[in-house]
């Protein structure tokens, strides 16, 4: 597991990272999420062992990111920002070199470097110079390097950014594939990102975890969650008979549909459908709403900034 | 240090796998020659050694090994290659000794290259072997100085244009530190022992007495100072910087 006590980082008088603390099980795919400049790298790169945290410190697997350098980040593949790759060389040569410096030698590096090439799908571009392949592929190179070592702990800053919604979806189903005994941390500015892949998610702003919760748990702290939207003839009618109902708290008219929120009582789905039935409405769409992230980003990330 | 040969050998691949290799050698070996026969004077002198191919080493590396040694670091930070390679399972100094090699290496090759002139003296004469050979350790070791100090300050910026003509300027102080001109400067106020420490700091000085055939411990002991001092500088600038 990776455990990380008050991890904090400072680029001069910036905070960079004020303060995280987390613990990760395997099995999990952990979503960092926050804006642009919130933390998420750099606390990734002390992870990582690329930076040495200001104060604070984690452990992965046991072994301490600070006094255990070199074990530790054998437990670990790391795919950096933006993919970076030694241009120059040859997609073989390249995973040869990473997989020697994980320590393999002779028959195994090319075993090794075979089965990820698979994995992959990368044998057409083998002998190809990294610097002549398309982001898709030079993506997937960064990948392979991360995997080659079939590490129990990957980390993604931003694995599938960049990338056409096929990549996307080809990067999320490798994820998915390796996700049962790994600990997977990714990070992502793409909230559906987060629904699509993660089991857990943690928001991060201005270098502070703001909330850490499942998926499901964030959605369910929208306010849209559970609230129900209508396209109907006369919206104003309808807002004012269901906005009366004892299950709804509130109603929103916006861009010609009609939205109602619940109360604590009842169920308002339900009551709706009843209301609807009875008034007999000829309804265009009607959606329950699962709640929206990214209106749950905004509340948590926006809110806090005031509070300060 | 079990992937010190790793890195080094990754390093030597990229030279050959991009046509800086090339251009330094073909470039390195024009020039050797153009020195040594045009301003040198190697026929006209009628004397068979190679003083005027090795009197110009110190000149040539002043330029070319700075072109070599700026991209080390630099061109790592600004590819982010730099974040990839240090959070493989190798140490800083595996990494910093690695490249180091890996270029020092590669300028020894350029070097070896230059046998063709070696046989041309053989066959024209006869030279004192021995005193070559120690040239030639001593063209490589005073390569390796400029190499080192160059590495270093190509880990303090991601532009290696900065990089290149910050080495140029440093490696040019060290290797004139012995020279009348600059110990002059120093003379009027400072004691004589620090102008005498300021004169041995110089390049051309150790470079010259091995060159001339005396293999002084002292003159080994200080490429190996200086090369051990700024790869450790190295080290510590890369910490300092890498994340910038």
């Amino acid at each position: 597991m990776i455990e990380a006590k008050s991890l904090t980082r400072r680029y001069g008088s910036l905070l960079a990272v004020d303060g995280i603390s987390f613990a990760v099980e395997p099995g999990t795919v952990l979503g960092f999420l926050g804006p642009n400049g919130a933390g998420k790298s750099t606390t990734m790169k002390m992870l990582t062992g690329f930076l040495a945290p200001t104060s604070g410190t984690a452990s992965i697997h046991g072994h301490d990111i600070r006094s255990d350098s070199l074990a530790a980040r054998r437990m670990m593949g790391y795919l950096p920002e933006g993919a970076p790759l030694y241009g120059e060389l040859t997609v073989e040569r390249f995973l040869r070199f990473a997989a020697e410096t994980r320590g393999f030698r002779g028959d195994e590096v090319s075993r090794r470097v075979g089965a990820t090439v698979e994995r992959l799908s990368l044998a057409e571009v083998l002998g190809q110079t990294i610097d002549t392949l398309s982001k898709g592929f030079k993506r997937r190179v960064g990948l392979a390097q991360a995997i080659l070592h079939d590490p129990p702990v990957l980390i993604l800053d931003e694995p599938t950014d960049g990338l056409d919604p096929n990549q996307k979806h080809e990067v999320r189903r490798l994820i998915r594939e390796m996700a049962p005994d790994k600990i997977i941390i990714i990070s992502t500015h793409i909230l559906e990102e987060v629904d699509a892949l993660c089991t857990r998610a943690m928001i991060i702003a201005r270098g502070r975890l703001l909330a850490d919760d499942t998926p499901a748990g964030l959605l369910a702290r929208s306010r849209y969650y559970q609230a129900v939207t209508l396209m109907l003839g006369d919206l104003e009618a309808a807002a004012s008979r269901l906005g009366a109902l004892p299950e709804s708290r509130e109603v929103e008219i916006r861009r010609g549909r009609l939205t109602v929120f619940p109360s604590s009582q009842g169920h308002l789905f339900e009551a709706i459908t009843r209301t609807i039935r009875e008034e007999g409405w000829q309804i265009e769409q009607i959606q329950l709403e699962a709640g929206r992230l990214d209106e749950v980003f905004r509340t948590v990330t926006e809110t806090r900034e005031v509070a300060r | 240090m079990t992937n010190l040969s790793v890195i080094l050998r990754r390093e030597l691949a990229s030279y050959f796998a991009t046509p800086v290799a090339y251009v330094f050698i073909v470039i390195y070996l024009i020039m050797s020659a153009a020195f040594t026969f045009y301003l040198g004077g190697f026929y006209e002198r009628e004397i068979a050694d190679l003083e005027p191919f090795f009197r110009f080493h110190p000149w040539l590396y002043l330029f070319l090994v700075p072109a070599i040694g700026m991209r080390l670091w630099a061109e790592e930070r600004k590819s982010g290659t730099v974040e990839l390679l240090l959070t493989l399972p190798v140490t800083p100094t595996e990494a910093v000794l690695g490249k180091f090699l890996a270029a020092w290496l590669f300028i020894g090759l350029a070097l070896l290259l230059t046998f063709p002139i070696w046989i041309t003296v053989n066959v024209l004469g006869n030279p004192d072997n021995g005193v070559i050979l120690a040239a030639y350790l001593g063209s490589w070791l005073m390569a390796g100085g400029f190499l080192a100090i160059s590495a270093c300050l190509s880990a303090a910026t991601r532009n290696q244009v900065v990089a290149f003509i910050l080495a140029v300027v440093v490696c040019f102080l060290f290797l004139l530190s012995g020279l009348p001109m600059v110990l002059d400067v120093f003379r009027g106020w400072l004691p004589q022992a620090m102008v005498d420490g300021i004169a041995n700091l110089s390049f051309l000085v150790h470079y010259g007495s091995i060159s001339r055939g005396v293999i002084d411990l002292r003159d080994l002991l200080y490429f190996g100072l200086v090369i051990g001092f700024w790869l450790m500088a190295n080290r510590i600038v890369l910490e300092l910087k890498k994340a910038d």
